[in-house]
C-alpha cells in the first residue's frame, strides 16, 4: 500500500494545524457539549420508564 | 467489464405488542394486513421459482427442495415493487431492485415510512393500547438475531471461490463505517468484557462460508438463487450487515460493497492479497475495538488494522475509478460520490471518529449512550444504557432516539414519499410496480422474476422477467400507456 504509507507520513503537519486552531476548537468543543446536553435532556424525557422491564421483555426469536 | 450493480436490501424488523399475549407472528401479520387493507389492493407472492437450498458452490442441499414455504403467512407485493411479508416471526420489507446506493437509501427509507404507517394502521385496526411497535435493529440483546440482507447482481463468469476470497477481508472490516453499534456483547463467554461494540451482528457469526442464515451464520452466504437468468448472473446474498438508520451508513455499505464487487469482476484486486488468518475471530476483534487500531493477522504475515484494510481497498478503488470509470455503480456519478464519501469517512475514523457522529450509526449511538452514562455516573451494564440501545432503533418518531439526532441525509423527504408507492424507473421493478398500480385485480401473484396474470377465462398467464434491467420505464412506458387492459398487454407481449 505505497499510497497509504505516504498519507501516514503526512500526518504530523496536520497535527500542527490543529494546535494553531486550538482556541476556536475549544469554543467548538463547548458548543458540541451544549448540544449534547440538550439532546440528553430530551432523551431523558422519552426514555422507557422502566428500563429494566423493557429490556427484559424485549425478546425476538426466529430471525435469520 | 463489470456488470451494472443491480442491488436490493431486505430488513427483518423487531416487533413488540399487538392484541393479547404477545405473539410475534400474529403481530407481524396484523401489521402488514392493516397496511395493505388501508393503502393498497392485495397481491400475493408467487413461490414457483424459489430455491433457497441451492448452493453457489454447486450443489443442492438434500431435502431442501421444495423450499419451506409458509404460504399461510402474509406475503404481499407493493406498488413500489417491494415485497412486504412475514418472515419467520418478523415483518420484513425487501426493497425493489435498484441501480445505485443512493436509490437503495431512498427505498430503504421508504420501507421505514411504510412500517411507520403500518403501526398507525394496526392501532386503528386493533384499538388503542393494542399498538404494535417496530424496531429496525438486529438483536434482542439475549442472543437472538435477525437480519438485514443485501443482494447484488454479479457476473456468473466470476468463480464463486474468487468472490469469497476477496470479499471476506472487506466484509470483516466494513463494520468500521457500517456498524450500527451495540452496548455490550452477546457472544458466548464475552459477557461483561465488552462495553460497547461497532456492530449489532458480529456476535452471531461462526463460519466463513456456508448456506445457513439462522444457525452457524457464515460471513459469506452461498445461497444460489439468482432470481434472474442463472446462466448470466448470480445474486450475491450478503447476510452479515447491520440494519442502519443512518443514511450515510446505508449508502456506504451498499455503494462500497458494489464497488468492491465491480473490482473483483474486473480482476482489479487479483494482485492484492488481504486474506485474514482467522476471519471469524477478526470480525469480533474489529467490532470490539473502538480504537480501530488493533492489528489483524494476514496470511502473508503482515499485521493490518481494519482501517488499514479499508484504506488498501480504497486506494485500489481510486486507481480503478481513474482508469476504468464507475459507470456500473449508477447513472449520475453515483460511483464517484461513493468513492469520495468512503475516503472522507475513513479519514474521519483515522483522525477522530466522533467527528462522524452525524454520519455513522455506531458513532451517533456511542455519543449519546456514553454522554448519558457520564451524566448519570452509570456503569456500562446499567439497564438504562441497554434500553437506550434498543430505543435508538424504535421506528416510532415520538420514541425513536435516532430521530432526535441531526444526521446528514442522502435522500430528500419528497423522494422517500414518492418511493413508498412508485417503483424505481430503471429496473424491472418498474414493470412490476406499474402493472400492480393499474391491474392489481388481474394479477394472481408476483415474484422477483415474474408476474402471473389471471384474466378470469384462460389459465393463469406468467410473464417472465429474467433480466433485471429490462422492464424499465424506457422499455415499457409507451407499451403500458398503449394498453387499456391486461389482456391487451399480454397480447402485445405475445405471452
Amino acid at each position: 500500500m505505497p499510497e497509504r504509507e505516504q498519507k501516514k507520513r503526512q500526518a504530523p503537519p496536520r497535527e500542527e494545524t490543529t494546535e494553531e486552531a486550538a482556541p476556536a476548537g475549544t469554543e467548538k468543543g463547548e458548543k458540541l457539549k451544549a448540544e449534547l446536553d440538550d439532546l440528553l435532556d430530551e432523551i431523558d424525557e422519552v426514555l422507557e420508564d422502566n428500563a429494566e422491564e423493557f429490556v427484559r421483555n424485549y425478546v425476538q426469536k426466529g430471525g435469520q | 467489464m463489470a456488470i451494472p450493480k443491480v442491488c436490493g436490501i431486505e430488513t427483518e424488523f423487531g416487533i413488540m405488542g399487538g392484541a393479547g399475549e404477545h405473539n410475534p407472528i400474529a403481530a407481524s401479520s396484523a401489521l402488514i394486513n392493516a397496511y395493505v387493507n388501508e393503502f393498497q389492493r392485495r397481491v400475493g407472492w408467487d413461490f414457483e421459482d424459489e430455491a433457497p437450498g441451492n448452493d453457489a458452490r454447486g450443489f443442492a442441499r438434500e431435502g431442501s427442495a421444495p423450499p419451506e414455504v409458509e404460504t399461510n403467512l402474509v406475503n404481499t407485493v407493493l406498488t413500489n415493487g417491494a415485497r412486504y411479508y412475514v418472515d419467520h416471526a418478523h415483518p420484513e420489507y425487501s426493497s425493489p431492485e435498484c441501480t445505485s446506493a443512493r436509490a437503495i437509501v431512498i427505498f430503504d427509507r421508504a420501507g421505514e415510512r411504510i412500517l411507520i404507517r403500518s403501526m398507525a394502521a394496526a392501532e386503528r385496526m386493533l384499538g388503542a393500547g393494542q399498538g404494535i411497535v417496530v424496531y429496525k435493529n438486529n438483536s434482542d440483546r439475549k442472543g437472538n438475531s435477525y437480519g438485514c440482507h443485501e443482494n447484488y447482481l454479479v457476473d456468473r463468469a466470476v468463480p464463486f471461490a474468487k468472490l469469497v476470497h476477496h470479499l471476506i477481508p472487506y466484509l470483516v472490516t466494513r463494520q468500521i463505517f457500517a456498524g450500527a453499534g451495540k452496548v455490550g456483547s452477546e457472544a458466548p463467554g464475552s459477557s461483561g468484557t465488552v462495553n460497547f461494540q461497532l456492530s449489532q451482528r458480529a456476535d452471531f457469526f461462526e463460519e466463513e462460508v456456508g448456506l445457513e442464515t439462522t444457525l452457524k451464520r457464515p460471513i459469506v452466504n452461498t445461497r444460489d438463487e439468482p432470481h434472474s437468468d442463472g446462466q448470466k448472473y448470480r445474486r450475491l446474498h450478503v447476510i452479515l450487515g447491520d440494519a442502519n438508520l443512518s443514511e450515510v451508513a446505508t449508502y456506504l455499505k451498499v455503494g462500497v460493497t458494489s464497488l468492491v464487487l465491480a473490482m473483483i469482476e474486473d480482476d482489479w484486486v487479483a494482485d492484492t492479497d488481504l486474506t485474514l488468518v482467522a476471519p471469524v475471530q477478526a470480525l469480533r476483534r474489529v467490532s470490539y475495538d473502538l480504537t480501530l487500531g488493533l492489528p489483524l493477522d494476514l496470511a502473508d504475515g503482515r499485521k493490518l488494522s481494519g482501517l488499514d484494510i479499508q484504506w488498501a481497498l480504497h486506494d485500489l478503488a481510486a486507481k480503478y475509478a481513474h482508469e476504468r470509470g464507475l459507470e456500473c455503480l449508477g447513472p449520475d456519478g453515483d460511483g464517484d460520490e461513493v468513492l469520495r464519501r468512503w475516503g472522507a469517512v475513513l479519514e474521519g475514523l483515522e483522525s477522530d471518529p466522533m467527528t462522524l457522529a452525524d454520519q455513522l450509526d455506531w458513532v451517533a449511538k456511542y455519543r449519546i449512550v456514553d454522554g448519558y452514562r457520564e451524566r448519570h455516573q452509570l456503569s456500562w451494564d446499567d439497564h438504562r444504557l441497554a434500553a437506550m440501545d434498543l430505543q435508538y432503533h424504535d421506528l416510532r418518531p415520538e420514541r425513536s432516539l435516532f430521530s432526535r439526532l441531526d444526521m446528514q441525509r442522502i435522500s430528500t423527504d419528497a423522494e422517500v414519499e414518492t418511493a413508498m408507492t412508485e417503483p424505481p424507473r430503471d429496473t424491472r421493478a418498474y414493470f412490476r410496480g406499474k402493472c400492480l398500480q393499474r391491474w392489481a385485480s388481474s394479477i394472481a401473484a408476483a415474484n422477483w422474476d415474474s408476474l402471473v396474470f389471471d384474466l378470469g377465462t384462460d389459465p393463469l398467464r406468467r410473464v417472465p422477467m429474467m433480466e433485471p434491467l429490462r422492464g424499465t420505464a424506457a422499455h415499457v412506458d409507451s407499451l403500458l400507456e398503449g394498453c387499456r387492459s391486461p389482456a391487451e398487454l399480454l397480447e402485445r407481449l405475445g405471452s
